[in-house]
C-alpha cells in the first residue's frame, strides 16, 4: 500500500511530460534541472550586440536590392488589428488590404498575414480563403496571459475552430521570471497540442523580460516546448520588438537548428513603422540566422502602421517622385 | 608666445525641421560669405531626403495650425514679431553682411520685416470677412463660402531678399492657416537660419515651418513632384526652371504661384495675392429653420 505523500503515488496519472527534441531530452526531467540547462546558456553582452546592431544598421541597401527588400518586407507583414474597437467591418476591410496592399499596382505582393483576436478569425478566414494569406489569431489571453490553462485553451481552441491558421500565444510572464520555467513550459505544450495543425508563435513579451540573458532563455525554453516562431512582443507593452532583443532571437533559432535539425522563425513585432526599420530588420536576419530564414514560412514582421510606409516608398520607387500618404489607405 | 586674443566661435547652422535643428541627412555644410567674399558661417546644405522630411513634419502639424482659431493664430505670429524684435541687431547684422546693405538700410529693411509680420499677423482672424461671403440664392437656405488653408506649401525663398523676402513669402503662407516648407536663399541664409531659432521660441508649434538652407534648383523639382504638397511658392526658382518646376507640379494638381519675372521691390504694399494664394474656398448649404 502506498502512502498518500509518497510522489509517484501523486503523479502516476498524470501523463508523462512531453520530451524536447534530442540532444535536449533531458533537461526537461526536473524543475532544477530545467533551471540549470537555462541559465548555463552563455550570457549575452549587452554592449555587443548593440554595437552590432548599430554597425549592420549602417548597411546601405540602395536601387534594385531595395526594391527586392520592399517587396520581401511586404511579404513578411503580419498584417494587424488588435484593437478593443476591433469590428467585422474593419477586418473585411483589413484583408482586402491584405490581397492587394496598393490597389494602384497588381505587381505588388500581397501580405503573409492576417493577425486578428480570436472571436474575428473566422471572418478573416472568410475574406481570406483561397488567397494563400494565413489568418493568424493571438489566444491565451492576450495580452497578459493572465488567465488559467482552461481557459487559455479554450481560447486557443476557439480560435483555430474558428479558422485560425496560425496561433499567437503570449507566455506566463510572471512565472518565466520568477523562475518558474517549467509551469511555463508546459504550457506552451499544452497549447500546441489544442492548436492541432495550426502553427504556434509563441510571444516573449521581451520588453518585459529586462535582459537579454532572460530573452535567450525564453527563446530557447519556447523552441523546446515544440513553438513553431518566437515573437517578440504583443506591441502593448513598450518597448516592444527592438534590434539587440532580434539579434539574440535570431542567434537562438540559428543555434537551435544547429544542435536538434529543427528550423523555428522569428517575427519581431510592435514599434516596426518605417522601410528603414524593415530593412534593418531584413540586414539582420541574413546577417545572423542566414539566407534561410528570409522568407515569410520563417521571419515575419507583425505591424499595422509599417505597410503604408512600405507601400509609399514602393510607389516612391516606382514613379520617380515622393508620394503621400493620401495615396494608401487609411487603416 | 599665446596671445590674449579670443578665438571666434566658428558656426555651423543646422536646419530647422519639425520644430527640431537637426543636421543635414547628406552630412552635407557650405561655407556662407558676406557680399564680399569673406567667410561668415557654415550652413547646412539641405538634400531632398531633407525636404521629404520637412514635408512629413508639415503635414504632421497641418492639422494643429490649421485647426486652431485665427484668433489664436495671430496671437502665435505677434508673438513671432516680438521674438524677432528680440533679436533686431542680430537680424541687422546678418542682413547688412549678407545683402551688402550699411547699417541704416539694414535697420530699415528688418524694422519692414518685423512690421510685415505683425501686418500678416493682423489678418489671420480678417480673412474669412474679407475673402469669405454670404451668398444670396434663391432657396430656402443660407448659402456660406469661407476661405480655408491649401495644406501643405513648398515655398522657394527669394536669393536676394534675405529676410524682408523670406517674411513677405513665409508669413502670408503661415496667416491663413497653411504648413510650409522653406528653401532659403543660398547664398544668403543666415536670416533664415536666426528666423528658424525665432520660430524655435515663440510658440509655433514643431512642424508648422521647416526652413532647409540649400539650393533651390536642386530641392525645387523634388518639392514640385511630391505628392503630399498642394502647393508651391517659386519665387526663389532660378529663372530659367521655373517653367520646369511648373510642369512637374502638375502631376499632382497642385496650385503653383508663377514668380516675379525679375525680384520684386519688397517693401511695396503687398496686398492680399499671396495669401489667397493659398487658399481654398469652401460653399456650405445650410438649410434654414422654421
Amino acid at each position: 500500500m502506498t502512502h498518500v505523500l509518497d510522489p509517484d503515488a501523486l503523479t502516476a496519472d498524470t501523463p508523462p511530460r512531453r520530451e524536447p527534441p534530442s540532444p535536449y531530452a533531458d533537461v526537461t526531467r526536473s524543475e532544477s534541472a530545467f533551471r540549470a540547462f537555462l541559465h548555463g546558456l552563455p550570457g549575452v553582452d549587452q554592449v555587443g550586440a548593440s554595437s552590432r546592431v548599430a554597425m549592420l544598421g549602417t548597411r546601405s541597401i540602395k536601387t534594385t536590392s531595395k526594391a527586392w527588400a520592399i517587396d520581401t518586407a511586404i511579404s513578411m507583414v503580419d498584417l494587424t488589428t488588435l484593437e478593443g474597437a476591433d469590428t467585422p467591418g474593419k477586418v473585411r476591410s483589413l484583408a482586402a488590404k491584405a490581397r492587394r496592399p496598393d490597389p494602384s499596382d497588381p505587381g505588388c505582393p500581397p501580405v503573409a498575414a492576417v493577425c486578428v483576436y480570436g472571436d474575428l478569425a473566422g471572418i478573416a478566414k472568410e475574406a481570406l480563403t483561397g488567397t494563400g494569406i494565413n489568418v493568424a489569431a493571438v489566444a491565451t489571453a492576450f495580452p497578459s496571459g493572465r488567465a488559467s490553462l482552461a481557459v487559455k485553451l479554450a481560447d486557443v481552441r476557439e480560435a483555430v475552430a474558428n479558422g485560425a491558421d496560425e496561433i499567437d500565444m503570449v507566455i506566463d510572464r510572471g512565472a518565466f521570471l520568477s523562475g518558474r520555467y517549467l509551469d511555463v513550459y508546459d504550457e506552451i505544450v499544452a497549447v500546441k497540442e489544442a492548436c492541432g495543425d495550426a502553427h504556434l508563435k509563441v510571444i516573449l513579451e521581451t520588453g518585459e523580460l529586462v535582459t537579454l540573458d532572460a530573452v535567450r532563455r525564453a527563446s530557447w525554453l519556447a523552441m523546446l516546448a515544440g513553438g513553431d516562431f518566437i515573437k517578440t512582443s504583443t506591441g502593448k507593452v513598450s518597448p516592444a520588438a527592438t534590434l539587440p532583443v532580434c539579434l539574440v532571437m535570431l542567434e537562438a533559432v540559428r543555434d537551435f537548428r544547429a544542435a536538434t535539425g529543427r528550423q523555428v522563425g522569428v517575427k519581431p513585432a510592435g514599434g516596426i513603422r518605417t522601410t528603414k526599420d524593415a530593412i534593418k530588420h531584413l540586414v539582420l536576419v541574413n546577417e545572423t540566422a542566414g539566407p534561410d530564414w528570409l522568407t515569410p514560412d520563417w521571419f515575419r514582421l507583425g505591424a499595422s502602421s509599417l505597410l503604408n510606409d512600405l507601400l509609399l516608398q514602393r510607389q516612391k520607387l516606382r514613379t520617380g517622385h515622393y508620394s503621400g500618404p493620401d495615396h494608401v489607405s487609411v487603416d | 608666445m599665446i596671445g590674449n586674443e579670443r578665438l571666434a566661435v566658428r558656426k555651423t547652422y543646422k536646419l530647422y525641421l519639425g520644430g527640431a535643428f537637426p543636421r543635414s541627412e547628406s552630412g552635407r555644410t557650405y561655407e556662407v560669405t558676406d557680399s564680399k567674399g569673406a567667410f561668415l558661417a557654415n550652413a547646412a546644405w539641405a538634400s531632398r531626403k531633407d525636404a521629404r522630411d520637412a514635408v512629413v513634419a508639415a503635414r504632421g502639424a497641418f492639422a494643429k495650425w490649421s485647426g486652431a482659431t485665427a484668433y489664436n493664430r495671430g496671437q502665435v505670429l505677434y508673438r513671432v514679431a516680438e521674438v524677432m524684435e528680440g533679436r533686431h541687431v542680430q537680424f541687422c547684422e546678418e542682413v547688412a553682411a549678407g545683402e551688402g546693405l550699411s547699417q541704416s538700410k539694414a535697420r530699415a529693411a528688418v524694422d519692414a520685416a518685423i512690421d510685415r509680420w505683425v501686418w500678416y499677423a493682423g489678418w489671420t482672424d480678417k480673412l474669412a470677412a474679407v475673402l469669405g461671403s454670404a451668398n444670396p440664392v434663391a432657396g430656402p437656405y443660407f448659402d456660406f463660402s469661407l476661405p480655408e488653408p491649401t495644406g501643405v506649401v513648398a515655398v522657394l525663398a527669394p536669393q536676394r531678399s534675405s529676410l524682408l523676402g523670406l517674411v513677405s513669402v513665409l508669413a502670408p503662407v503661415l496667416a491663413s492657416g497653411n504648413t510650409a516648407v522653406v528653401v532659403t536663399s543660398k547664398e544668403r541664409p543666415l536670416p533664415a537660419v536666426t528666423l528658424g531659432e525665432v520660430l524655435a521660441t515663440s510658440d509655433v508649434p514643431g512642424g508648422v515651418v521647416n526652413l532647409l538652407t540649400g539650393d533651390a534648383g536642386e530641392l525645387g523639382p523634388w518639392l514640385a513632384e511630391h505628392d503630399d504638397v498642394d502647393a508651391i511658392d517659386l519665387t526663389g526658382a532660378p529663372p530659367a526652371r521655373a517653367m520646369e518646376f511648373e510642369r512637374e507640379a502638375a502631376g499632382s494638381i497642385k496650385r503653383v504661384l508663377r514668380p516675379p519675372a525679375t525680384e520684386p521691390d519688397w517693401s511695396a504694399d503687398p496686398g492680399l495675392t499671396r495669401m489667397r494664394a493659398f487658399l481654398e474656398t469652401k460653399t456650405v448649404w445650410h438649410p434654414k429653420g422654421f
